[in-house]
């Protein structure tokens, strides 16, 4: 199994990254922050007003170091992306199933399956752990009645449908998994979130996007076209269609966690004139090194029978996706939460 | 096929260790270096270099290159030596390869050493009876008989190799684990997992409305 690297999130504006032989250097004005031994280092994300010398961005491109470029509150600028891997038969084949309806509708079909059962899972188990909610148990069976439906799915629209409609049910009892009074949940808001949970959701998804952008990418697979999310430029269609399998049983969890163990409070959040809602630095510094923390944490792959850090599982669904395109696999096997 | 399309024949002892290795390499082009392939590098980086001698009947020519369009193969030869038969016209061709490791039991590097005599026969229309194999790590030179049953082996990767490279796939992981310990692949093949294929089985359980979940660890 691959190690998992270090990712660097450099949160501190004005900072100045470059090279220094084989390491990267963080400062800011004429201090030295931090180095770091490139081969430790994974990924490197910037968020706000940081500066990243060339030769570090070619650097990092050359030994596929992922280098992205955030607003300070989140929101993804650009990322710089190295020479491709030489597997090309590899991405023609998922350009090609990428293209076909039926190809896409069964891997579209088995990643909403698990989004439903992880989603369906994490209801289960706040009733294990708080008693019995009547609201929670009716999106319970509902949920069950999701993956049935899915189970005979044959196109990408009924799959969406179904999909739309099981994410609508369990949003709409998120606000039962809040244990913390100052934090209510009234539906998924996006664009932008006008309060702290739906921040919160944003930002963890978005941080979770980029890991899967770079897990594959390391594959070899291209993750501007998916087979769920159709394409658009500029967008990470197939790093999107990965993320359906973290967000209720990495994103949603760690946000509850966080929320609930009163480690983010209703006071670290700044509401700007538009209505949007964002962290304040420290509650974001905070957020990144409890995100760090959780991503060391070892559970077993449900498919490989391996214990693996959280922070890995991109890598891993990465793996099988294209172990499935290259013909190991009849399925592709997502991520289930055991 | 054009000769640019030839299979080289340092590509033969992946295909003769494990044809899926060959696949990852040749097919995916997915390489990682490890101790053991940088050392390889640097040992031939050294041996390739130099120009042709003579002393007296022997001569000795590196870095030769080799194709044969009957097998569609390419290569490079490290060292081979040409005697001439002062009573005959004819001369012994000896060709030698240069390996950073340790003699082996398997077939893997008299494959290579094979093949490259199978070239040498058709491009100088001669018969290579023997050769031989320098191992670094023992400073040791292992003489190989190219026999028919080693003939038989060689030609027999080669059309494999090609068969693999044709198809474009990848085949799956050998029974045999101690091979994929020393494989410097391991960790992108995943043999374990890809040996047998479970994922259908695995859908099912995601389908199972009846599964009972764990997820322990958390006091969320």
């Amino acid at each position: 199994m691959k190690k998992l690297l270090n990712t660097l999130y450099i949160t501190r504006q004005e900072s100045y990254l470059h090279k220094e032989r084989e390491t990267i250097v963080i400062k800011q004005k004429d201090e030295k922050l931090g180095q770091f031994p490139a081969l430790t280092i994974g990924n490197i994300l910037c968020f706000g007003q940081v500066s990243v010398s060339p030769f570090l961005m070619g650097y990092c491109a050359e030994q596929g170091i992922g280098l992205a470029f955030y607003t300070e509150f989140g929101r993804f600028l650009a990322r710089v992306q190295g020479k491709q891997s030489g597997n090309v038969l590899l991405r023609r084949t998922q350009y090609r199933w990428t293209d076909d309806e039926q190809r896409s509708a069964e891997v579209g079909r088995v990643i909403i399956a698990a989004k439903v059962a992880n989603s369906r899972s994490v209801l289960q188990r706040e009733i294990r752990n708080h008693g019995n909610n009547i609201l929670l148990e009716k999106a319970i069976v509902h949920l069950a009645a999701s993956l049935r439906s899915l189970k005979v799915a044959k196109t990408l629209d009924e799959i969406r449908g179904i999909e739309g409609d099981a994410a609508a049910v369990y949003f709409s009892v998120f606000n039962e998994l809040l244990r913390n009074t100052g934090f209510a949940f009234g539906g998924r808001i996006r664009r932008p979130p006008t309060d702290p949970v739906n921040a919160l959701l944003s930002f963890v998804y978005s941080l979770i996007t980029q890991e899967c952008v770079s897990a594959l990418q390391g594959v070899g697979l291209d993750p501007l076209v998916g087979f769920l999310h159709r394409d658009r430029p500029g967008r990470a269609s197939l790093a999107l269609d990965m993320l359906e399998e973290f967000r209720a049983s990495w994103a949603d969890r760690f946000v509850l966690t966080l929320i609930n163990r009163k480690q983010i409070q209703i006071n670290d959040f700044k509401s700007e004139a538009s209505g949007a809602v964002r962290l304040t630095d420290d509650a974001r510094k905070n957020l990144l090194a409890a995100y760090q923390e959780r991503k060391q944490v070892e559970v077993m792959h449900p498919y490989m029978d391996e214990s693996v850090p959280i922070g890995l599982l991109p890598h891993c669904q990465a793996l099988l996706m294209a172990r499935h395109i290259r013909g190991d696999m009849e399925s592709y096997t997502p991520y289930m939460v055991k | 096929m054009t000769e640019d399309d030839y299979l080289y024949i340092s590509a033969l002892q992946h295909c003769a260790y494990c044809p899926r290795q060959f696949a990852l390499i040749h097919v995916e082009q997915v390489w990682e270096d490890n101790r053991y392939t940088a050392e390889g590098n640097l040992l031939h980086e050294r041996v390739d270099s130099g120009v042709a001698e003579q002393r007296q009947n022997r001569r000795f020519e590196r870095g030769v290159l080799l194709t044969s369009h009957q097998y569609q193969i390419v290569g490079k030869m490290d060292l081979l030596e040409i005697e001439a038969n002062s009573e005959s016209d004819s001369k012994r061709y000896f060709p030698v390869e240069y390996k950073r490791g340790k003699p082996k039991v398997e077939n893997w590097d008299r494959i290579q050493l094979c093949a490259q005599a199978l070239c040498i026969e058709e491009m100088r229309d001669v018969k290579v009876e023997e050769g031989a194999i320098w191992y670094w790590e023992v400073r040791r030179r292992e003489p190989v008989v190219i026999d028919e049953a080693l003939r038989a082996h060689t030609i027999a990767i080669i059309e494999q190799a090609h068969v693999i490279l044709k198809s474009g796939k990848t085949p799956a992981p050998v029974q045999d684990k101690s091979l994929c310990r020393a494989c410097s692949l391991i960790d992108i093949c995943s043999p374990d997992q890809f040996r047998r294929d479970r994922s259908m089985k695995y859908l099912e359980s995601i389908f199972d409305e009846n599964r009972v979940v764990d997820i322990s660890g958390d006091s969320e």
